[in-house]
């Protein structure tokens, strides 16, 4: 039985890292399509998001199915706990990746720009955060689960910047360009909650290794 | 919370002849807590167990070391009397081993050897320890008939309702639901629940899941070794040791 139960586990341990990497190519495709302005590139995102949802209610059954059946205890209860979390972590950054894609296809509209606020550092510290986090779990480095934790600061400091400087161009800006100025500060808020999930992950790496709850406390 | 301990162990050593089977075992018991005993077979689980109410005297050529408290008094002093002792400690087995009288004698029947002739307190106690064993409302209009005509799981739960006419303050269950099928452990485990009220309850288990659902520490022995002892809810998420965390988890062997 317990021979079952570690090929079970190794068999989710596999699919979760499948659906990180599905989740991580949606987030890298988007960033680039904020920086490309590809309406096409967001599109494509928008439609496939589908596989990611799919991937995730098949990942959550098949854990339901294994803590029905081997009712497993200590770090294998931890490990399955932490892909639920984690599984669901994943499919609401593939969320975001959509809804940075959806406000690209409207960005990608305007014909001329009144102002532009440079999302690559921003994009560029979630994806890191997002590829941390996952690396974390795949070899249980706790130290860099940790880390993961840390950058989260550095993205919400984007995103105030980002917030600032965007009203002060709404100030001067005509009515037309209103609605780019929103969507362009809203694409900020997407890759903060992308780092955020990020960071969930991460937490439930350090819950996975030391059995331990960090969230809503103080690093 | 003040911890205030039923039993206490300390530094027990237990020998079968020349083979050390328990070494240096220090453990409390809390008054009114279930503490489940685990560990693979020959662990010394079960030798402990019968430790605490001296059930391996029966046997020859045992030696034991160190000392067992039971409300701060030495069990193992030569001036105690074992039968009054065992009547304080009460013990389950394995398998339901009912008297092949009635199931009111088999109640009746530690009464009985204690001294006990008054009729209606016989039958008051009968009764009393048949609900407690959460059996009466299933036999009470067959009070009379033989206890072996009663299911294994009801066959169980007599025999819990027989230790506990003499009244106990502890309860010794050595693997009570092994021979049961789910539903007859299901109304033990719901028993030891109730019966952590008023005793204090020590059970030895090798089903991994009652011994997390019924009991509020769980102890593991690895080798006539405590291994490791904590609260139930933290040794089956997040044991201290790895050979708790590879035994719990079936990665042993």
């Amino acid at each position: 039985m317990t021979i079952h139960l570690q090929k079970e586990l190794s068999k989710i341990k596999k699919s979760i890292l499948t659906l990180g990497a599905m989740v991580e190519d949606r987030v890298r495709l988007a960033a680039l399509a904020i920086e490309t302005r590809d309406a096409e590139l967001a599109k494509r995102v928008v439609n496939s998001d589908h596989e990611v949802d799919e991937m995730e209610v098949d990942i959550e059954e098949e854990c339901l199915k294994i803590l029905a059946l081997y009712q497993p205890v200590a770090v294998d209860l931890r490990f399955l706990i932490a892909v639920i979390k984690i599984n669901s972590d994943l499919e609401s950054i593939g969320d975001q990746a959509v809804n940075i894609a959806q406000r690209v296809a409207i960005i990608a509209k305007q014909k001329k720009y009144s102002f532009v606020f440079d999302y690559s550092v921003m994009a560029q510290k979630s994806q890191e955060m997002l590829k941390k986090s996952l690396d974390a779990l795949v070899n249980l480095d706790l130290d860099l689960a940790f880390r993961v934790l840390v950058m989260d600061d550095a993205v919400d400091l984007i995103q105030r910047q980002a917030y600032d400087e965007i009203k002060a161009a709404m100030a001067n800006a005509n009515a037309d360009s209103h609605g780019y100025l929103i969507n362009l500060l809203l694409v900020s808020r997407h890759l903060e909650r992308l780092a955020d999930y990020a960071t969930n992950i991460a937490e439930e790496v350090i819950y996975l290794i030391e059995g331990e709850i960090v969230r809503h406390t103080k690093i | 919370m003040e911890q205030e301990y039923k039993i206490t162990s300390k530094n027990l050593d237990f020998y079968y002849g020349s083979v050390k089977a328990l070494q240096s075992i220090s453990l409390n018991f809390q008054l009114h807590q279930a503490t489940a005993l685990i560990g693979p077979s020959g662990c010394g689980k079960s030798t402990f167990l019968r430790c605490l109410n001296r059930m391996n005297d029966l046997i020859p050529g045992i030696r034991v070391e160190g000392e067992i408290c039971m409300d701060g008094e030495n069990i193992y002093k030569p001036s105690v009397d074992v039968v009054r002792l065992r009547s304080r400690i009460g013990m389950v087995f394995q398998k339901p081993n009912p008297f092949p009288k009635t199931i009111f004698e088999n109640v009746a029947y530690g009464l009985k050897v204690n001294g006990v002739k008054d009729k209606n307190l016989i039958a008051e106690r009968v009764e009393k320890s048949l609900r407690s064993g959460a059996l009466w409302d299933e036999v009470k209009d067959r009070l009379h008939d033989s206890a072996l005509s009663l299911s294994g799981g009801q066959q169980q739960r007599l025999c819990i309702a027989r230790a506990l006419a003499v009244e106990p303050e502890v309860l010794l269950m050595d693997e009570p639901c092994s021979a049961l099928d789910p539903i007859a452990t299901q109304k033990i485990e719901e028993l030891i629940h109730e019966l952590k009220d008023k005793y204090t309850i020590i059970i030895v288990t090798h089903n991994m899941q009652q011994a997390a659902r019924v009991s509020d520490v769980t102890a593991f022995f690895y080798m006539g070794k405590l291994i490791e002892a904590g609260e139930t809810d933290t040794m089956f998420t997040r044991p201290r040791l790895k050979t708790t965390e590879d035994y719990i988890t079936g990665r042993f062997g």
